[in-house]
């Protein structure tokens, strides 16, 4: 611990802010060791894979907002990054709402769910990714392409894991609602979701990881804009410090969805937690 | 009174299955055949068997399978490996713990594929570039299922062992492995499918030898029934590698009285 | 096509020749070998019988949750084959039958407004039933941050705001301490009297069968027979310290626990029980 232990209430105020200090530290402490001796490390190289990271921060603006004056409807920000993300959304969303409506469906009756599981664990089992060639097939290499690839490798772990959710339903919930006779729509929302949101959530953050895979994986195949198409270009030509702030932006954005992806499931799955710790808690 | 007892007749849920996936390759027959979608970008069932009986005749599908699997394991053991050992150090140092937490939370979400024009740089078409993205990806599956495991460890019975002046290796060993081990596992199965994924993406992109790289060729060359068939071993690979970590997990965990689901990450 | 049965037109539950024959995995297992009663609108009627006899398989046949195997259960005349309207069961897994994404109010509420009821009379009905069973303080709780007892109490609570004709309850106050107990016994005797609903009440406790029954069916052990239709003859106004000490009572007692002890050797009719009493 890195806060001594002050006796008596009035330093009370004192030790909250004395910790809130002492977590940013340890929150930025290592990174900060980490990126410095990447800093100084690079500092003199002359490998071209490592250019000094001073050249990297230095590109690294110019690249993506462009030289200063350029519109921002002109920056790679605007060109590459948010059509990649909406493209990104549009097939998240196609895939939750497509996996959960079909995960309901198939996990509801058994019969239907033991004659289509073996071919779906066989889709989920494909490496998303070599849909990528399949797809441009029937699609071009168009913006429709991308979306559909996304889609379609998404919904996978969401409709499995929907399916696996809905299944799991405790029997006695499902009893109670058909003693109160819940109507087939407030089933769905009232036991079904809420009751396989767990799973649900599960399965669209394996989801999630992959549609980001598949966004940058469809650009580098075959685009004209993107990030992933940036990215690639920047190292095929032999623009170093700009591919590497490429790789940063990506991370990024990677980081960003993650945070946005759990602060809403755990909004969405409070119950459960708490729930879970009470049942782990006792009684 | 007699009454007959009849159970009710239920097909049994392999038959279902099995009807399933023969429904679905009539399908597939069909819909080209109808000309319901052009024959040239989705062939018939037949023409893809065809090809893949050819394809299992030759002997360079076997030698990308072979290029393959090697690849997906040295990347899943070295991810093992790795995250093992650092999840293990991490979770039972404390000040390391805590140090090294954000920057997990920061690198976890990088996705993988970010690497591939770094991979390139290094290492060209080798299979080398396809193992970097392939243990950058897995290691976080095995790394935070560990420090779940080890920070699930009784801490009563940690305290215990450390008044007793057990020594580290022995707390690792009788409290840490066993608590972890688990998790461990899950880790693995997590990892497992996720390697596969990496392995096959990074041969596609890059052309690093082994299935996804005959696919490139395949489309390349138009070889669309090829393509197929290829799409159709890759599908069943990762099917086996399901099915193997999965078995594996049960197997190894069957004394364990909750076959654990994964952490939230 | 069953056969019309003549009924009494008061009857609002009838049990002819029930049989329940579980066919899962393995060997079938005969819970109900056959059963046959009837239970009029505004009876309140106790189920005792030894642990495994058929008491839920029972309860399950009456609320049309489960089929029967052969012969059949009217509800006021019509077949039971789906759950029926105006019908509320208290589960024996209580603490599972509550939704655990649902707050305490909005788990009694969640069934009023299925059955369209508007919204000032759902508060009311909320608040005035879990005020009842004591938890008027825990409406904005989640289920789960309760304890069994008031979980239980809670599953009373939202049956009872349902305002059903039939009240189905299996072992509802087991998991609540002795106190509680006695009040949530005189609770489900005046919600009897005063709404006129039908109850069928399931216990393993002869003491609570007897207080609270107008009748206590005494069931064999399985596969599942009638013992005893026990006709309780206490009278209307019931409270815990006299009812109890009456001679009524512990005769009452004394017979229900020779027939349920005798009924685990193996009893499956009166003469084999040898009552000694
Ligand atoms: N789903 C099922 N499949 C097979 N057998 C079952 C099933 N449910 C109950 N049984 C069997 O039926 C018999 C009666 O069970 P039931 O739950 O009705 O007993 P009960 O009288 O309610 O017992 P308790 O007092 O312990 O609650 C038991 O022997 C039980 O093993
Ligand atoms: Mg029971």
């Amino acid at each position: 611990m890195s806060t001594p232990k002050t006796p008596g209430s009035a330093a009370g105020g004192l030790r909250t802010t004395d910790r809130l200090a002492a977590g940013l530290l340890w929150l930025v402490a290592l990174p900060t060791v980490l990126v410095a001796a990447w800093w100084f490390g690079s500092a003199s190289s002359d490998n071209y894979i490592n250019p000094p990271l001073a050249d990297v921060v230095a590109a690294f603006v110019p690249t993506w907002f462009g030289e200063p004056g350029t519109p921002f409807a002109d920056s790679r920000v605007a060109v590459d990054i948010v059509p990649s993300v909406l493209r990104l959304m549009a097939g998240y969303a196609v895939a939750l709402v497509g996996g959960i409506a079909a995960g309901v469906l198939i996990g509801s009756s058994r019969a239907l769910r033991a004659f289509v599981e073996p071919v779906l664990e066989f889709f989920r089992a494909v490496p998303p990714p070599i849909l990528v060639p399949v797809l441009m097939l029937f699609l071009g290499i168009g913006d429709t392409m991308k979306v559909v690839v996304i889609a379609f490798g998404c919904v996978w772990p969401i409709l499995l894991n929907t399916v696996e959710g809905v299944r799991a339903l405790d029997p006695v919930l499902r009893d109670t609602a058909r003693i109160y006779r819940l109507g087939p729509w407030a089933r769905v929302r009232k036991l079904v979701l809420p009751g396989a949101s767990p799973q649900i959530v599960t399965g669209a953050r394996q989801a999630l990881s992959i549609g980001i895979i598949l966004m940058v994986i469809g650009e580098m195949f075959a685009a004209r804009d993107g990030l992933g198409f940036s990215i690639v270009q920047f190292q095929r030509s032999f623009a170093i410090p700009e591919m590497w702030g490429g790789v940063v932006v990506l991370g990024l954005l990677g980081l960003l969805l993650s945070l946005t992806f759990r602060v809403a499931s755990d909004a969405i799955l409070a119950w459960y937690h708490g729930y879970q710790r009470a049942q782990r808690g006792g009684a | 009174m007699s009454r007959p007892i009849r159970p009710r007749a239920q097909v049994p849920a392999w038959v279902l299955g099995a009807a399933g996936i023969l429904t679905f390759l009539a399908v597939l027959e069909a819909v080209p055949r109808s000309g319901l979608v052009d024959a040239r970008f989705l062939p018939p069932t037949s023409q893809i068997t065809a090809a893949l009986a050819e394809r299992l005749r030759g002997g360079d599908l076997w030698v990308a399978l072979g290029q393959t699997l090697t690849t997906w394991v040295i990347g899943l053991a070295i991810s093992l490996v790795a995250g093992v050992v650092l999840g293990v150090l991490f979770g039972m140092v404390p000040v390391l713990r805590r140090a090294t937490a954000s920057t997990i939370e920061f690198l976890r979400p990088v996705p993988s594929v970010a690497l591939i024009p770094v991979a390139v740089l290094l290492y060209g078409t080798t299979m080398q570039s396809t193992l970097l993205l392939v243990v950058y990806a897995s290691f976080w599956q095995v790394l935070l299922q560990v420090l779940a495991g080890v920070g699930d460890v009784d801490p009563v019975a940690n305290d215990t062992a450390r008044s007793f002046r057990f020594s580290l290796m022995t707390r690792v060993r009788t409290l840490v492995w066993p608590t972890a081990l688990p998790y461990a596992v899950t880790g693995l199965r997590l990892a497992a499918s996720v390697a596969l994924i990496l392995t096959v993406t990074g041969e596609l992109l890059i052309g690093t030898p082994g299935i996804g790289r005959l696919i490139g060729v395949a489309r390349e060359s138009g070889a669309v029934p090829a393509m197929y068939a290829l799409v159709v071993v890759a599908g069943m690979l990762g099917v086996a590698v399901n099915l193997l970590a999965r078995a594996f997990e049960s197997r190894a965990l069957f004394w364990h009285p909750s076959v654990r689901g994964e952490v939230a990450a | 096509m069953t056969s019309p049965v003549v009924e009494n037109p008061s009857v609002m539950l009838g049990v002819h020749g029930l049989n329940k024959v579980y066919t899962g995995r393995g060997e079938p297992v005969e819970a109900i070998a056959d059963l046959s009663f009837e239970i009029s609108a505004g009876e309140l009627v106790c189920v005792v019988g030894p642990s495994g006899a058929g008491k839920t398989t029972l309860l399950r046949c009456l609320a049309g949750l489960l089929p029967a195997t052969a012969g059949d259960v009217r509800l006021a005349g019509q077949a039971v084959s789906d759950p029926p309207t105006g019908m509320a069961v208290v589960f024996q897994e209580y603490g599972r039958s509550l939704f655990p994404w649902l707050t305490v109010a909005q788990n009694v509420e969640l069934p009023l407004r299925e059955k369209g009821l508007p919204k000032a009379r759902r508060k009311e009905l909320v608040r005035e039933t879990l005020e009842a069973v004591g938890l008027g303080d825990a409406t904005a709780s989640y289920p789960w941050q309760l304890s069994g007892g008031m979980q239980q109490r809670v599953a009373i609570a939202r049956a009872a705001a349902y305002e059903p004709q039939v009240l189905l309850m299996d072992e509802p106050f087991a998991a609540v301490d002795a106190q509680t107990r006695f009040d949530l016994e005189d609770l489900v005797r005046s919600l009897w009297s005063r709404l006129g609903v039908t109850v069928v009440f399931v216990t393993h406790d002869i003491d609570e069968a007897i207080y609270l029954g107008e009748r206590v069916l005494v069931l064999s052990g399985r596969p599942t027979v009638l013992l005893e239709d026990v006709r309780v003859g206490l009278g209307d106004d019931r409270s815990q310290l006299e009812t109890r000490a009456t001679p009524e009572f512990t005769r009452l007692r004394t017979h229900v626990y020779e027939l349920v002890q005798a009924a685990k050797r193996g009893a499956r009719s009166v003469t084999d029980a040898h009552l000694t009493h």
